[in-house]
């Protein structure tokens, strides 16, 4: 009835072609929804972060959850002590895929210039991270360097084999423990 | 060197009510008044000296370890402090690994956290304490990480979390939940709760029966790191305690070094510092002041505060590169003097802060919400403050007119004019009036100063303290010299302690320092003034809302780095 060629003609006029996951890329690297772990002086500079200067609602990440089943980036931002990293962890199991981890500041990344007998050598040692921001604390500017990263590494779908591979560290060490039961 | 001499009213005193035998009185070089005592006279003397000496406030307790001396291995240092005539006392006893000493807890309720920090960090037993139990290092943790025999990075891992708990009271046990009322758990990762408090309580529909609170998610060993690092490296931590006004912390830690060295600093580092405690001192008001609002769901205040913020984050970064942690000051004055302008530019910043602060003013103390959410909220009286070491705002709300930059003034903050606001019912209202009132009195002091700048150096030139300037070290050989044996030999203070305190954004900072003449300090302990009034916490929220329990963890403006340290 209708001309092939008139049709293909018609769907150009409001339609776009692309590839599903393409789309879903698109989507998830504007509308990041971060936690914010601020432990420490961190957190401060992530005020600023969020707040009017800076202001990451630029890039598409300024509904903060403090609920980690409605977030799906784990803002690292202060040093993680041995006594929180078991939290921390609880934290990022209950976060619901696909979700991201970025570690700001050199405590959070490597313990920082505390090599001290409380505090976690970086949070790698217990969750997978995908973008380390050095500083201490980082400028602003930096952390969204970070932020625009994270966007690349959705957008060319970067593989993370330090999340593929992750698994709970306490679920060996102590299957009985509280987090590893679960 | 000062020529002070231990008060003879108070020797003749002490000596005629227990004997000239029992104590030794000396005065340190520096002018620090300290009573050797034996362990087993401490707790007579300290309930003597607070009923009958004026000395009210219990500053600071702490453990310091000698492994070297052959029988009585510890220290225990008690700092006390009069609110009449401002004068300070140290008392210290020794006991050995084996012994015990009296708590404190019976004479100032606010000896309890102090205790058990040194318990925590050293395994001192106070006998009679209620709840002797582990308060910084976690639950798993093994030894006692402030003794010179403990290794400052043995990391002990951590894998579980404590399940719900109160102190233990003589009428219930701290472990066991009562089934009639609701237990809840807020924090460490909650938005009320800063970052890393940890709140649990048990209620009784909306009411608070019981609370309890547990620190130490920001343990990051402070006093650990300062004795394994040289005295000018220490700096860089100190600013990570009180990140909310980290300058203030680098200034409370030089000018105990500088008074320990006994070497004053020049008149233009003087102002320099002033400047920079008062803009830290604001933009710490303004941290406390707008998240209060958020925790009472306020959020445009912050939003608009945090502006004014920003514009001090530019001017600290004008001054010296960094943003947030300045590490401007060092021992002996600033390491750098400030650009041209500056000060006119800190003197535009404060005619735009006073309108700001106008305006906060109006949108939160105006706000009809604001006042009934925090007027007349968890209250604290006066007397309950002495007793538990509460300075700063929080005391001056409570209405006691005490503020070291008064009493105790330094760098000539006699010469400047500003007043202490104080509050009558020590309520959430009154400390946030006072923390806004005293933006404006900050404000008045930076005008002051700006407008009288002195001249001349930033720094005094001691070959053996100060860093000679980069142009001399790369120009010529005694700059080269003296720049490598000073990173070689490291800046040595004699042998001795002192105990320095500062007036913070938060209240009284106090360093106790010890060196023992190597280059780095064989103890420093920090008076945190955040973690005297947090202790509190269950006490005063206990009857009331869990909504005012979350507006008065706002309103007492714990910074975890300080607190936890």
């Amino acid at each position: 009835m209708s001309d092939p060629k008139n049709l293909d003609d018609m769907s150009r006029s409001f339609a776009l072609s692309t590839k599903l996951d393409a789309l879903v890329a698109w989507g998830q690297r504007n509308a990041l929804w971060p936690l914010p772990y601020g432990t420490a002086c961190c957190g401060i500079e992530l005020m600023s972060v969020m707040g009017p200067k800076y202001d990451l609602a630029r890039f598409g990440a300024e509904v903060v959850r403090f609920s980690p089943r409605q977030a799906d980036l784990l803002l690292v931002a202060g040093t993680i002590t041995e006594k929180m990293a078991p939290i921390l962890v609880r934290i990022y199991e209950q976060m619901l895929e696909p979700k991201y981890v970025l570690s700001m500041g050199a405590c959070a990344s490597s313990g920082g210039f505390y090599r001290a007998y409380h505090v976690l050598q970086g949070c790698d040692k217990v969750i997978p991270v995908d973008v380390y921001v050095p500083g201490c604390p980082p400028t602003p500017e930096a952390v969204l360097d970070g932020i625009m990263t994270l966007q690349k590494m959705i957008k060319d779908r970067t593989p993370r084999p330090w999340k593929d591979n992750w698994k709970s560290p306490y679920l060996e060490s102590n299957p009985t423990s509280q987090l590893g039961n679960r | 060197m000062s020529l002070m001499k231990f008060p003879e009213v108070l020797k003749n005193d002490l000596v005629t009510k227990f004997g000239v035998e029992q104590f030794k009185f000396l005065t340190t070089p520096v002018g620090d008044h300290v009573i050797e005592v034996p362990a087993v006279a401490t707790h007579a003397l300290l309930q003597y000296l607070k009923e009958y000496a004026g000395f009210d406030f219990l500053m600071d307790i702490c453990g310091v370890d000698y492994p070297a001396r052959s029988n009585k291995r510890f220290d225990v240092v008690y700092h006390l402090f009069s609110s009449k005539d401002f004068s300070r006392v140290r008392i210290k006893a020794q006991i050995a690994e084996d012994e015990s000493i009296a708590t404190a807890t019976d004479i100032w309720i606010g000896a309890d956290w102090f205790e058990r920090e040194a318990f925590d960090m050293f395994g001192i037993i106070f006998k009679g304490h209620p709840n002797l139990r582990k308060i910084l290092t976690h639950h798993q943790f093994t030894g006692f990480p402030l003794r010179k025999d403990y290794e400052a990075d043995a990391q002990q891992s951590c894998d579980s979390v404590l399940p719900i708990h109160f102190d233990n009271t003589p009428e219930q046990r701290g472990d066991l939940l009562d089934s009639r009322f609701v237990p809840i758990n807020v924090g460490p990762s909650h938005p009320a709760m800063h970052g890393t408090l940890r709140v649990m309580a048990e209620l009784d529909g909306e009411t608070v029966v019981r609370a309890s609170c547990e620190i130490g998610f920001l343990h990051r060993c402070f006093e650990k790191m300062a004795e394994t690092h040289p005295y000018n490296q220490v700096i860089p931590y100190t600013d990570r305690l009180n990140y909310c006004s980290a300058p203030m912390n680098n200034v409370g830690y030089c000018k105990a070094v500088e008074r320990l060295l006994d070497v004053s600093i020049p008149p233009r580092a003087e102002a320099m510092r002033v400047v920079l405690c008062e803009l830290s001192r604001i933009i710490d008001h303004i941290v406390s002041v707008g998240t209060g609002g958020v925790d009472l769901g306020a959020l445009t205040a912050f939003f608009h505060l945090f502006t004014f913020r920003e514009k001090v984050y530019s001017l600290f970064e004008k001054l010296c590169g960094a943003r947030l942690t300045v590490s401007m000051t060092r021992v002996g004055g600033m390491a750098q003097d400030a650009p041209d302008g500056w000060f006119d530019s800190v003197l535009d910043f404060c005619d735009e802060m006073s309108d700001g602060v106008e305006e906060i003013s109006k949108m939160l103390l105006g706000n009809k919400i604001f006042i009934k959410r925090t007027q007349g909220v968890c209250p604290v009286s006066l007397k309950d403050a002495v007793a538990w070491g509460y300075t700063g705002p929080l005391l001056r709300a409570s209405g006691l007119e005490l503020d070291l930059r008064k009493s105790n003034p330094y760098y000539g903050y006699e010469k400047y004019d500003f007043d202490i606001p104080t509050g009558s019912n020590g309520d959430i209202y009154d400390r946030y009036c006072v923390r806004i009132e005293e933006m404006r009195q900050s404000i008045r002091i930076i005008r002051q100063v700006c407008k009288n700048m002195p001249g001349g150096d930033y720094t005094i030139r001691d070959k053996s303290i100060v860093l000679p300037e980069k142009k001399d070290v790369y120009g010529n050989i005694e700059g080269l010299m003296n720049h490598f044996m000073l990173v070689i030999k490291g800046l040595r203070p004699p042998v001795g302690e002192v105990y320095d305190a500062t007036e913070a954004a938060n209240g009284e900072l106090g360093f106790y320092l010890i060196s023992d003449g190597s280059a780095n300090p064989y103890r420093l302990k920090v008076r945190p003034p955040c973690f005297a009034i947090y202790q509190s916490f269950p006490t005063v929220v206990k009857g009331s809302m869990l909504a005012d329990a979350i507006a008065t963890v706002a309103s007492m403006n714990v910074i975890a780095g300080e607190l936890d340290r």
